[in-house]
Parts: C-alpha cells; sequence; structure tokens
C-alpha cells in the first residue's frame, strides 16, 4: 500500500480490500457483537452497579459509592463468605488434583479395560450439576439413604449432613470432587502418557524403584501439568454452582462467593448493588488467578 | 455400567497374558499383581463412578415404600413406572424435556454457526486488527459467566425477554470457546489447498462449506457436542430468567420438583427426574466420549 504503488492498481486493491472486509464483518460481526453485548458489557455495567444502592427490579436507586464494598468487608458475612470460600476451593482442587492423580496413575497401564474406566471417571464431568446433586441428596440421607444404610450395618449413626453448617459444606465437597476428579484424571494421564520413555528407563536401569521412579521422575516431568490443572480446577471452583444450590437450598454452610452473589441479588433481599460488588470482588480473585495463568502457565501451552 | 467390568473381571484368568507381558523382567505375566495393582483400582473407579448412578436408575424404577425403608433392598420388587407418572403429574415434566430439547437444539446450532464462521474469518479472511479481535475473543473466553448474570438480567429482562426462548437462549450465543478451537483446527489446514480452490473461483462460501468444513469436520464435530453437552446441562441463566413453569428447562424443572416434592417420601420421583435429564448425556458421552473428553481437555498441554 505504498505512494509507489501506480494508482489504478492501487485502487483494485483497496476495492479488492473493503471486499474482504465486509466478507470479515458479515462472518464475525454477529459472533462479536454478541460477545459484546453479554461478556464485556455486564463487566463494565458490574462495576457501576455495584456503586448503588439499588433493589433489584425498582426503577430508582441512590448512589453508594464503595458503601457496598464497605458493607461486605466490614459485616460479618465476609469472614463466613471468603472463609467458605477458601475451604471449598482447597479442599476440592486438592481432593480432585490428588485422586485424579491417582486414579490416572492406576490407568496408566496397557491393561484391557483401560479406555472403559477412563471413559467411566471422566462422565460426571460432563453430567447436569442439579441432577448429580439430586442423587447424592438421597445417598446421604441420614435416615433413608444407602450411606446411612451402611454405616448401619457396622453400628454407626450417619452424620446429619443437612442440618450442620459444616457437614453440609463437608458433603457438597465430596459430591463436588466425584464428579470434576475425571478431568483431572484424564489431563494428568496424558501428562503421563507424553513423558519420555528414555528418561523413567534410564532411571529404571540405575535402580531406582517404582516409588523412587515416581517421586524423583514423573512427579517432577508433569510439573506444567500440575500447575495448569491447579489454576483451571481453582477456577472452575470459584465457580461451581449448581451443586451448591441444589444440595444445600437455604445457602447453610456453604455461602461461596458466587453463591452469596446470587442468593443476594436474586435471593428475597434482591440488593442488586451489593450483589454486584461481590461479584465484582470474585472477579478481580478469577482474573488475578488467570493473569498467573497466562504469565507462568501458558508459556508450556501454545495457543497459536 | 458396572455389570460389565465385573464380567470382564472375571473372564480375567483366560484373557490372552498381553497386559504386563511386554515388562522386560516378567516373562509370564504374574497374575496376583497384575489384578491387585491393575484391575482392582479399575473395579474401583468404575464401581465408585457406576454404583451411585446405577442407585438412581434402580430407585426410580421403585414404589414409595421400596424408597423409604430402612431395609434396602438393590433391585425393585415390582418395577413400576409410579415415579415416572407422579413427576409428569406434579409438574410439567413433558414440557420440561421439549423446551431442554429446543434450547439446546437451537443454541447450539446457533453457536456452531457463529464459531464456524467467525473462526473462518479469522483465519481466511483479509482484515486489520484481526489479531486485536482474536485477544478480545481470548479475554472473553476467561470471564466466568456467572459474573455478567445481573447485569444480564436487567437487559433481558428489560426487553421484555423474561420467560421467553430467547431470553433463554440470546444471551450465551456468543461464543470464544468454539471459535477459539476452531480457529486452531483451521489454521492447521493448508493454504496451498484454500488459494486453489479461490484460483478456480470458488468463493468464500464455498470454500468453507466445501472444503474447510468437511476436512475439519472431527473438531466441528468436538465443538459441538461439548456445545450441546453445556446447553443441556445450563443452569443459573435458565434459573434466573424463568419463572413461568411452561418455559424451564429441565435443570431448573428439577428445582420446582424439589421444592414441590420435599421429604423423604418424594426421592423416587427426583430420581426419575435426575434420569431424565442425566440419562440423554450418558448415552451421548458413551458413544462419543472421545471427542467429548478431547474439547473439554483441550488447552491442557496435552493438547
Amino acid at each position: 500500500m505504498s505512494a509507489a504503488v501506480p494508482a489504478p492498481r492501487r485502487r483494485r486493491i483497496s476495492r479488492r480490500a473493503r471486499r474482504d472486509a465486509l466478507v470479515f464483518l458479515a462472518m464475525a460481526l454477529p459472533n462479536l457483537v454478541l460477545v459484546g453485548a453479554f461478556t464485556y458489557r455486564p463487566l463494565i455495567l458490574n462495576i457501576y452497579y455495584s456503586t448503588l444502592n439499588w433493589t433489584l427490579g425498582s426503577p430508582s436507586a441512590t448512589v453508594a459509592g464503595l458503601g457496598n464494598y464497605v458493607r461486605f468487608f466490614t459485616s460479618d458475612a465476609a469472614g463466613v463468605v471468603l472463609t467458605t470460600t477458601a475451604v471449598f476451593a482447597v479442599f476440592t482442587v486438592g481432593g480432585s488434583m490428588l485422586l485424579g492423580l491417582l486414579v490416572a496413575l492406576s490407568l496408566n497401564t496397557r491393561l484391557p479395560g483401560r479406555t472403559l474406566a477412563r471413559a467411566s471417571v471422566f462422565a460426571p464431568y460432563v453430567l447436569s450439576g442439579v441432577g448429580v446433586g439430586l442423587v447424592w441428596l438421597f445417598i446421604f440421607d441420614p435416615v433413608y439413604g444407602v450411606f446411612a444404610y451402611v454405616l448401619r450395618q457396622f453400628g454407626l449413626e450417619s452424620p446429619r449432613w443437612f442440618n450442620d453448617p459444616t457437614l453440609s459444606l463437608v458433603m457438597v465437597i465430596a459430591v463436588y470432587v466425584w464428579k470434576n476428579l475425571g478431568y483431572c484424571a484424564v489431563v494428568y494421564l496424558a501428562g503421563l502418557q507424553s513423558l519420555p520413555t528414555d528418561i523413567l528407563e534410564a532411571a529404571s536401569l540405575d535402580g531406582a524403584g517404582r516409588m523412587r521412579r515416581f517421586w524423583y521422575v514423573s512427579l517432577p516431568l508433569l510439573g506444567p501439568t500440575t500447575l495448569f490443572l491447579l489454576i483451571t480446577t481453582i477456577l472452575s471452583s470459584l465457580q461451581a454452582f449448581d451443586l451448591i444450590k441444589i444440595m444445600t437450598p437455604t445457602s447453610e454452610g456453604t455461602r461461596t462467593l458466587i453463591y452469596e452473589a446470587y442468593v443476594q441479588g436474586f435471593g428475597a433481599y434482591q440488593r442488586a448493588g451489593y450483589s454486584a460488588a461481590i461479584s465484582v470482588i470474585l472477579f478481580v480473585i478469577l482474573i488475578t488467578l488467570t493473569i498467573i495463568q497466562i504469565a507462568w502457565v501458558d508459556r508450556k501451552v501454545h495457543y497459536a | 455400567m458396572s455389570t460389565k467390568v465385573m464380567t470382564s473381571s472375571t473372564a480375567r484368568p483366560d484373557a490372552p497374558p498381553v497386559a504386563a507381558g511386554s515388562r522386560r523382567s516378567a516373562r509370564r505375566p504374574p497374575i496376583l499383581p497384575t489384578v491387585l495393582g491393575g484391575y482392582l483400582p479399575m473395579l474401583v473407579i468404575v464401581l465408585v463412578v457406576g454404583l451411585p448412578l446405577a442407585w438412581m436408575v434402580l430407585s426410580s424404577f421403585k414404589q414409595v415404600s421400596e424408597v423409604i425403608t430402612l431395609h434396602l433392598r438393590v433391585l425393585p420388587q415390582h418395577w413400576s413406572f409410579a415415579n415416572y407418572v407422579e413427576a409428569f403429574r406434579t409438574a410439567p415434566f413433558g414440557r420440561f424435556f421439549l423446551n431442554s430439547v429446543l434450547v439446546t437444539a437451537v443454541g447450539a446450532t446457533l453457536k456452531v454457526l457463529l464459531a464456524i464462521h467467525t473462526a473462518y474469518a479469522l483465519v481466511f479472511v483479509r482484515f486489520p486488527f484481526k489479531n486485536v479481535i482474536f485477544v478480545a475473543l481470548l479475554v472473553a473466553l476467561m470471564v466466568p459467566p456467572q459474573v455478567a448474570i445481573l447485569p444480564n438480567y436487567v437487559l433481558i429482562a428489560g426487553l421484555n425477554g423474561l420467560n421467553t426462548y430467547w431470553g433463554i437462549i440470546v444471551p450465551s450465543l456468543g461464543t470464544a470457546f468454539g471459535t477459539f478451537l476452531l480457529r486452531q483446527a483451521f489454521r492447521s489446514l493448508p493454504i496451498s489447498m484454500i488459494e486453489a480452490a479461490e484460483v478456480d473461483g470458488a468463493g468464500h462460501m464455498a470454500r468453507l462449506w466445501r472444503m474447510v468444513v468437511p476436512i475439519t469436520a472431527p473438531s466441528i464435530a468436538t465443538v459441538a457436542l461439548v456445545t450441546i453437552v453445556s446447553e443441556w446441562n445450563e443452569y443459573i441463566w435458565p434459573l434466573i430468567i424463568t419463572t413461568d413453569p411452561n418455559l424451564m428447562t429441565l435443570p431448573v424443572g428439577l428445582t420446582l420438583l424439589q421444592n414441590n416434592e420435599s421429604g423423604p417420601a418424594g426421592y423416587g420421583v427426583m430420581m426419575a427426574g435426575a434420569v431424565i435429564v442425566i440419562l440423554p448425556v450418558l448415552v451421548v458421552f458413551t458413544f462419543l466420549q472421545r471427542y467429548i473428553v478431547a474439547g473439554l481437555t483441550a488447552g491442557s498441554t496435552s493438547n
């Protein structure tokens, strides 16, 4: 497109470029507009809403400034919500990664049946959280549930999952791990299968046993996989909603950030501004983790 | 599901000894370690996943007296559809199912079409700032949809979209995930082939639908399946946007069912509802799990 190009040719190129641009817009614009309207727009609006004293559905709102944030952080709720969120994240992430790694190690064989086992362990990950939550509510029922029945055979009494906030949280964490560990297992398995066999064989020739090979060779080589899983599972754990909502409808014991934002905004109080403030806090946490992921992990993952 | 593994593990002794044979030290596979170290963990894994789901299916066919009992039986004494009948009676379950099918079909189709066209434009059509646009999509991929719920609700409610199909479908149509995955697939195509088609006079649409789409069909299938599954399971948005049972999707309808059928007497009906929402996905997953697993784990170092 330099000035040296003779005029008629330049016009032809620019006409062509214009046609290309039109084609591009015709093909990509609908999607881009939708992403802009329903992803970027709410992101910015949320920040604005969070500065308002506003009841959802009400035509009027007053400016609250940072009042909603102050109210959240100075209330008792902040301690409960942030602790619950952290506990939920630590145990769901730790649980699914640890069990996922164990499953991956046991499936890293050539035995027939491993494909079925791999598919089985992944299956809960794709199932409706609502459906899965209902099934486990039945299983955990302190009187009529299978779990209580099994405990009774050993003369034990079932914990009262539904009435104790701590036990409710434990229950939801357990089910979340059941549903999500398959994702970690499959990613770890892929990591294990791409380990360089010559290094493992060299270690084996040097007399390293199975455990030593795992601790000193496999696990360090799985470092990037572990880091990737750590960030992605923290991100999805912070967004967990379906299971929590269906298994603890009263949010007793399970007031994580996302659930609190939902309850405050769409529950009985309809505090839109306050709910938006909690969403913004959640978003800041999520985006920080994402930036860490891009800075650390994605160097090993190529997007292009 | 569990029975399949049981038979394969009991059939194990006369199975050909291929598995551990590749290990240098052992000429013949040692049976006991293979069973303990190889098959036992696999069996445990399949049972831990399979038993709760089997329990769901079995319980859905039991009568109330067999559900609310301290003396559990594994199999229903009389297989009964009463729970399903009850689920359809207390809530418009047929309607929920149709709504879910409709929302999933329309939503997923539009999403995949949008992803295909955007990805094609990003890879094969000349346009300034394409990289900026791509990065903007990549960032959108990282914005959790839950954070956008409130402003989207206010917008859709303001446009009278509460309790409408378009209100359920439209806000999630913009797709960064599908675009991103398909862009990767399209970029792996040989440019020379596309250029040859251009020389032959094929327009963009012809190139897209006669060349790019057929060749990258597996990637498109992956995106389509992942999209279908996530549309079917989608919960928080339809939950917020629908209050009229006639427009609720299955997961939202199940919440309604849970509220109506509170107490142990409702477990059978709830299991019937859970079967209706879980089974279709389980069937699809059973046959096409390779694509679904690949799509959902895309982005990990393995890909």
